[in-house]
């Protein structure tokens, strides 16, 4: 990440313009070349430094009002391969390994579900639970009952 | 919402293409116009269907820090401490859930060292403990919210 990656996170961190040719909209804001702009950010596209390019859907907005966050207490010596396996379901959008707090939090996998209705959620984790079967020694769906602020993560700029 | 509302939100959660027209290739592989997709994704924006449209940046490639953050607050507490932990500009994201924890938010800062002042500061301003959770491993998910 150079000076120049930077002035692009900064110009496109709130979105792309709606614009025929997005990419030079970002070069005029950066002042560098549309050419240079495509490149860095196919190259930015591939290291992971930008997960994917597109619709940033929002949740409540396509009627998930159901967000569940499904915690996991799972033998360390199989989360990961665990957690790959559960990921690749396809029915969580976030999949993470978090460190424990014991006794105040024993879950180290985090899973986020989404449902219309909370039947559907809950249906999404008992999939999640037989994929875990007898790694998991405890677990818990903490749904969010408020959103009490929600901003854009703004890294840069 | 219709149809063609639906048809773009389930294709273009991914795979935006990097290229001169970006919108009419993608256009294109819906089988309608440039304009008209432009002009759909703006109203879908507008409208808080899309919280965005565009790159999604992943924070740690840039130098920065995000975390997951946790707090038992005390129900008759938590109308003031939520006060006190949103008014950190670090705070992106906080949740009420249910659970004896909470409150959840999660902290991105330009630099890691960010993240530890923010999580004194809350402790000290509010004198409830903060657990920090930090991403340890991150399993790639395939996951398109269907519209």
């Amino acid at each position: 990440m150079d000076e120049a990656d930077r002035r692009i996170v900064a110009a496109t961190q709130d979105g792309l313009p709606l614009l025929p040719r997005p990419y030079h909209a970002v070069a005029e804001a950066t002042g560098l070349p549309p050419g240079e702009v495509m490149a860095r950010m196919e190259r930015l596209l591939a290291e992971g430094a930008i997960r994917r390019i597109g619709a940033v859907p929002n949740h409540y907005a396509l009627g998930y009002r159901f967000n569940g966050m499904a915690v996991w207490d799972v033998e360390d010596a199989r989360v990961d391969a665990l957690g790959a396996r559960i990921a690749a379901l396809g029915l969580s959008s976030h999949c993470y390994r978090r460190p424990r707090h014991p006794p105040a939090w024993s879950y180290n996998l985090f899973t986020m579900v989404h449902g219309r209705t909370r039947e559907e959620a809950l249906g999404a984790v008992e999939e999640i639970a037989a994929v875990l079967g007898d790694a998991v020694r405890a677990r818990e769906v903490l749904f969010s009952t408020r959103i009490l602020k929600k901003t854009g993560l703004r890294l840069a700029g | 919402m219709d149809e063609l509302d639906r048809r773009i939100v389930n294709a273009l959660q991914g795979g935006f293409p990097i290229c001169e027209r970006p919108f009419a290739v993608a256009a294109e592989g819906l089988g309608i116009e440039e304009a008209t997709l432009i002009a759909r994704l703006a109203a879908l924006r507008e409208a808080g269907v899309l919280s965005r449209f565009g790159p999604l940046w992943k924070a740690e490639g840039l130098g920065g820090a995000v975390t997951l953050a946790a707090m038992a607050v005390p129900p008759d507490r938590f109308e003031a401490v939520t006060a006190l932990v949103n008014a950190h500009p670090e705070v992106a994201h906080n949740y009420e859930r249910t659970h004896r924890l909470n409150m959840w938010f999660v902290l991105a800062t330009e630099t890691p060292q960010g993240i530890d002042a923010a999580i004194q500061a809350i402790e000290a301003e509010t004198g409830i403990p903060v657990l920090n959770m930090p991403r340890e491993a991150e399993y790639h998910v395939g996951l398109r919210l269907e519209a």
